[in-house]
């Protein structure tokens, strides 16, 4: 290392290093600068000592302040919860079919609704509430128990077919085929008449011994015009949704095996609220039916007027019973 | 400078630079009254603009600029901005620095020598230490003087009133982000928002360090512009120059330079040899003691040199008691004190101010402006936009028919509320229902009273006929029923499963 020295012209030391005959002076920092630079030193000090810092093994320092992000979280959790509380009171208090009435009230619903959809109902029916085979898409207008804001409460509360639960949905459609109560070639039969009442095919002979065949053995839970029931949960034949597929192949398994899908109630674990939220959520899907007609939408009256009386089922659901 | 005893024994090395303290002397000129002028112009804007009132009817705020941070809206007497708009923000600072790159490449550092607030507010403090501690000399004295009942006194005085303007600084700018009469009222009987307080605190605090505490040290080491301006200029921008050809080499005192005065500034161009080896500075200071920044701008140009032109003034008023030719120190370009010093005339202002590069500039700086101005007059007022809500694509109804669901926003962006009706084209046997109505009612249309000044959300589902391509055209079309009218148009698909029914 060169010699420091004081350059002659500035006054200034020199840094001592040479390059090529080029040397730096020494320029003292601004007094700000440093007493800046200290001040974070010392900061950073205060901050080590009042915050987690240093990793151990199998922990952190603590910081004598306490503080942690997790601890930070469940206070925000928390605060959040009660911020919420308001608007969850209000919800406990209301029934279900006046929920629509307050708009702001039923919009948090769905949100709310929304958010617990994700987090209990996903796994069967699909992120987007679409289903899949087997499984009902919510989003349409076809309900087997019923779409109205009570009977979704209901339908979620006791779920469909669980053992020990006097209010839950129960019904069983016999297995034609495995307890052989028909013949194969008589299910083949049913199976036309079906698919003529879907206008999925073309009449046939077929599907005529299939029609007497569908009036002693299905009309009993189907009814006579192939509609459904809704106290049994017995689908709708003669529309255009297939929970289990609409296609030969599907119906004649349906015929044989019969088909019985459950769903869990979800009375025993979740609170009444979320369940309300629930069926907000699904009723807002674009297929909920209305028990009263519709308050008029505020603010924006959107056009056309609902139906005098009964203003949600299109004519088709309407059909059902 | 070094002094001897240092050279044979180094001092310690010092680890910081304390700041050379300087003492603005108080100076009367030209430009010292644009100076003044200037500073209560652009202080007036500041401090006035919040309160103007501007009727913008019931649905809106009738504050001229306001920026309304909690609806998101930025007011500007008859424009308003919504944030999607932001873009004009935007070309606002582009033309902003373009327009920085202009004057700067033509005048140098106006901006900074005349406008810049770290300027303004400075010179106002500077104006309120000479009212209370007196010019240049009286102020080095009471520097230099014991801590006493006067001295005390006036340095209370003076960060006491420094603090008042701070205060005031900081409580304007408030006032531009709320209704100015109400949040005044607030503040003061101690209701207003935490966050008014703490901005005040702030800019208090801000105003009161970088204008009273930090002045021309901001400008020096602070501040990224000199920087950037350093590479803006050329040599034939204007500065302020010393013209050492006239004043070198400098005389000490009246007396010396006076003889000199019988040989003319022509004569001495045309035969340098015959020039007397004496120049008009009298080496007398003044321009150093006015310097805002401190330094001496003989030493050429320089980073600390604002262009504020008070050295001008000084010199001027020198040359005046000399009876020589003002401007020694003057507004000049490089290019021309080369010619002046080789004797030549300097190049026409016209012809400086018009070159290439300047017009360029203002070129660019224009047609933004005249595109932001035509976007501003054509720009509609009435804003649909539509998207498709994809988790399902498609939901198939018992009837057969297919839904698909979509999510309007209905941007009524005057401060009236309004009917529209919203309506859809293409699909045919297309129907459309809001989420509050019933499929049954559907049509091709519904109407919808959309409040001022707001984005109204919906859902509309839309229904039809399952025979179809999977994927077919469909425009929404929003269209005001007032008797202004205005309407906006979104084109989107319609999807239906690959499989018809
Ligand atoms: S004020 Fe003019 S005369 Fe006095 S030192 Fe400055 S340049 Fe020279
Ligand atoms: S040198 Fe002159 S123009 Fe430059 S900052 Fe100082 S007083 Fe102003």
């Amino acid at each position: 290392m060169a010699e420091q020295r004081i350059d002659e012209k500035t006054g200034t030391r020199t840094v001592g290093h040479e390059w090529d005959g080029i040397e730096e002076l020494d320029t003292p920092m601004p007094r700000w600068w440093l007493y800046t630079f200290y001040a974070t030193i010392i900061f950073a000090l205060g901050y080590v000592v009042a915050y987690p810092a240093w990793p151990l093994v199998h922990d952190a320092t603590r910081g004598v302040l306490g503080w942690s992000s997790r601890g930070e979280y469940a206070r925000e959790v928390a605060a959040e919860g009660v911020r919420r509380s308001a608007v969850r009171e209000e919800l406990a208090r209301i029934p279900i079919e006046r929920l629509p009435e307050n708009s702001k009230l039923f919009e948090a619903a769905v949100a709310g609704g929304a958010s617990a959809f994700k987090v209990h109902c996903v796994q069967c029916h699909g992120s987007g509430a679409a289903g899949s085979k087997g499984y009902p898409n919510l989003n349409d207008d076809d309900w087997l128990w019923g779409g109205d804001l009570k009977m979704l409460v209901a339908t979620i509360t006791n779920g469909i077919r669980q053992p020990g639960n006097d209010q839950t949905h129960m019904s069983l459609m016999p297995a034609f085929g495995r307890d052989q109560l028909l013949k194969p070639e008589e299910i083949e039969d049913i199976a036309s008449h079906v698919r003529v009442l879907s206008a999925q095919e073309k009449p046939s002979a077929s599907a005529q011994r299939g029609a007497a065949l569908f009036a002693t053995n299905c009309a009993v839970c189907h009814g006579t015009d192939a509609k459904g029931s809704r106290e049994l949960g017995a689908p709708n034949l003669t529309d255009g949704i297939w929970l289990y597929g609409g296609d030969r192949e599907s119906i004649v398994q349906t015929i044989a095996n019969s088909r019985g899908g459950v769903m869990p109630a979800w009375g025993t674990r979740l609170d009444p609220v979320t369940i309300k939220m629930l069926a907000a959520y699904v009723h807002s899907l674009g297929g909920g039916e209305a028990i009263v007609p519709p308050a008029s939408p505020t603010p924006n009256p959107a056009q056309p007027a609902p139906s005098p009386t009964e203003a949600a089922p299109a004519p088709s659901a309407n059909g059902k019973p | 400078m070094a002094s001897p005893e240092d050279l044979i024994a180094p001092r310690p090395p010092r680890y910081f630079e304390a700041r050379r303290k300087i003492f603005p002397k108080a100076v009367r000129g030209s430009y010292r009254n644009l100076k003044w002028a200037i500073m209560a112009v652009t202080l007036a804007i500041y401090y006035v603009t919040p309160w103007l009132r501007w009727d913008r009817g019931p649905y809106a705020p009738d504050q001229a600029v306001l920026v309304d941070i909690a609806n998101r809206r930025f007011f500007m007497f008859a424009i308003e901005i919504w944030p999607h708009e932001f873009y004009y923000v935007a070309g606002l600072l582009i033309m902003a620095a373009i327009g920085l790159f202009l004057v700067t490449s033509s005048v140098g550092r106006a901006w900074c020598g005349y406008a810049c607030p770290q300027t303004v507010w400075t010179d106002l403090f500077l104006h309120v230490e000479r009212a209370i501690d007196g010019d240049r000399n009286a102020q080095i004295r009471l520097q230099k003087a014991r801590l006493g009942p006067s001295k005390i006194a006036k340095r209370v005085t003076k960060h006491g009133i420094w603090l008042v303007i701070s205060v005031l600084t900081g409580g304007a700018w408030v006032f531009y982000f709320a209704d100015a009469p109400t949040l005044a009222r607030e503040i003061v009987t101690g209701q207003g928002p935490y966050v008014a307080y703490a901005t005040i605190a702030l800019l208090t605090a801000t105003t009161y360090v970088l204008g009273g505490l930090m002045r021309e040290q901001f400008c020096i080491y602070a501040c990224p512009w000199p920087r950037i301006q350093g590479a803006m200029l050329d040599e034939k921008s204007l500065l302020v120059t010393y013209k050492y050809w006239r004043g070198e080499p400098r005389t000490h005192g009246l007396k010396r330079a006076a003889p000199e005065r019988v040989l003319s500034l022509v004569a001495l161009a045309a035969n340098p040899e015959l020039a007397p080896r004496i120049g008009d500075c009298i080496d007398c200071n003044a321009c150093v003691a006015v310097c805002p920044t401190g330094i001496d701008i003989r030493e050429g140009s320089q980073i600390g040199c604002i262009t504020c032109g008070l050295c001008i003034d000084a010199c001027d008023e020198v040359m005046d008691r000399l009876d020589r030719p003002r401007r020694l120190i003057g507004y000049s370009t490089i290019a021309d004190e080369q010619a002046a010093g080789d004797g030549k005339a300097p190049e026409h202002p016209m012809k400086r101010l018009l070159r290439p590069r300047a017009i360029a500039y203002f070129l660019i700086w224009a047609s933004i402006g005249l595109a932001m101005l035509f976007a501003l007059g054509t720009r509609s007022r009435l804003d649909l936009s539509v998207s498709q809500n994809r988790n399902p694509v498609y939901v198939r109804l018992s009837d057969g028919s297919i839904r698909n669901n979509f999510t309007l926003k209905v941007r009524n962006m005057q401060s009236r509320p309004r009917e529209v009706e919203i309506s859809i084209e293409g699909l045919p046997g297309g129907a459309l229902w809001s989420e509050t109505a019933a499929r049954q009612g559907a049509e091709r249309s519904i109407r919808l009273n959309v409040p001022a000044d707001k984005v109204t959300k919906l859902r509309l589902f839309v229904a039809a006929p399952s025979d179809g391509p999977s994927r077919s055209d469909l425009t929404f079309r929003v269209r005001a029923l007032d008797a202004e009218g205005g309407e906006d148009t979104h084109q989107i698909h319609f999807e239906r499963p690959e499989t018809g029914r």
